[in-house]
């Protein structure tokens, strides 16, 4: 099983196991992959946890209901699982600022979190308002050739591609 | 199709805790975990993220539709609009760069020990995707709603029989990653 404790497998490896467990998720729950609604709906559970009585009226959230469904398991799952993975190749590393990050912008904790808080304001925001992301148009809604998704999934790497080069090569030049 | 075992709360509630770990193990051995990669892929110096995702679409595109052809499940094709897929898809782009992870590698970054995508990053996506739910109300017929693609396929749109758009497609996505590896990408 030495083949579990690779640090990393092909992408073309990884790529047809998501394809086939793809297959499973829809003969066994009828679902594809996807996984920000979860986030929908965790954000929805704080806010009813920090006392929101409004919460079950927001149009929102009586789509995509503040509870725990089979997507918010699978974001759950995805934890458990890299973390596993992760350890089991030695890779698991308790880290605050990415290699990446530190070389352009330095290793200081704060700027890199508030970066990370407003990237995910913008990420989370955008992946709801485009109905899905890398995961639910990107892998799941293109893989049934439903031609919104391709559109979008081209956008996400269009913006992204744009923003990282103005980050990187412009502002931290 | 199962709809007896789809029916099943407690089961696809273990079902799609089991489908993520597999799911988190594969991007974690895939490198996709890691903020270096994805902003690598987006810097367009390291083509991982693009591989495994047109590997997954080739593949899964294959089963899902074999599947579907056999009666075994139903399609889910998203619903969406050019103003969704512009507007949100720019908006995720901005977000997936500055941020460093999306939705799915987020909670595989968090597994993998990185505090930026447990901090930050996560609290940053609650707020985001809770904004979008709090101006849902008032752009859901108006802004969501402008140039509306339905729920088009490739097959309905070129008005063609499934497999006469799946196998192309299919072929397409083999014949470019052929094509990234010969060029050395």
């Amino acid at each position: 099983m030495e083949w579990l404790r690779l640090e990393q497998w092909s992408p073309y490896a990884v790529g047809i196991a998501i394809g086939v467990l793809s297959w499973f998720t829809f003969l066994l729950s009828d679902k594809a992959l996807g996984a920000s609604t979860a986030y929908v709906r965790t954000s929805g559970m704080i806010a009813r946890l920090a006392g929101g009585s409004k919460v079950h009226l927001n149009p929102y959230y009586r789509k995509f209901v503040p509870e725990i469904d089979w997507e918010w398991m699978l974001v759950l799952g995805i934890v458990v699982g890299a973390f596993i993975s992760a350890r089991l190749s030695g890779t698991f590393e308790t880290r605050w600022v990415p290699a990446l990050w530190a070389g352009t912008f330095g290793d200081a904790v704060g700027l890199r979190v508030a970066t990370a808080f407003v990237g995910g304001i913008f990420m989370g925001f955008g992946a709801r308002w485009a109905g899905g992301c890398t995961s639910g148009h990107g892998i799941s809604g293109a893989m049934q050739l439903t031609v919104v998704s391709w559109v979008t999934a081209v956008v996400f790497f269009l913006g992204g591609i744009a923003a990282a080069k103005l980050l990187f090569r412009v502002i931290g030049g | 199709m199962l709809t007896n075992v789809h029916r099943k709360k407690g089961l696809q509630l273990v079902l799609g805790f089991a489908a993520g770990i597999l799911f988190g193990f594969l991007l974690q051995k895939g490198g996709v975990t890691r903020y270096d990669v994805i902003v690598g892929q987006l810097l367009l110096e390291d083509f991982t993220v693009l591989k495994i995702m047109l590997a997954a679409v080739a593949t899964g595109m294959l089963g899902v539709h074999a599947l579907h052809s056999l009666k075994l499940a139903q399609l889910h094709p998203k619903p969406g609009s050019w103003t969704t897929a512009v507007g949100g898809g720019l908006l995720f782009g901005i977000g997936f760069a500055v941020l460093g992870y999306c939705p799915g590698t987020l909670a595989g970054a968090i597994g993998n020990g990185y505090l930026d995508a447990a901090t930050g990053g996560l609290a940053g996506v609650l707020v985001g995707v809770g904004l979008f739910a709090a101006v849902y109300g008032r752009i859901e017929k108006t802004v969501l709603a402008k140039g509306d693609l339905k729920e088009m396929t490739l097959p309905r749109l070129l008005k063609v029989g499934t497999w006469a758009a799946v196998l192309p497609a299919a072929g397409l996505i083999v014949f470019v990653l052929w094509l990234m590896e010969r060029n050395g990408l």
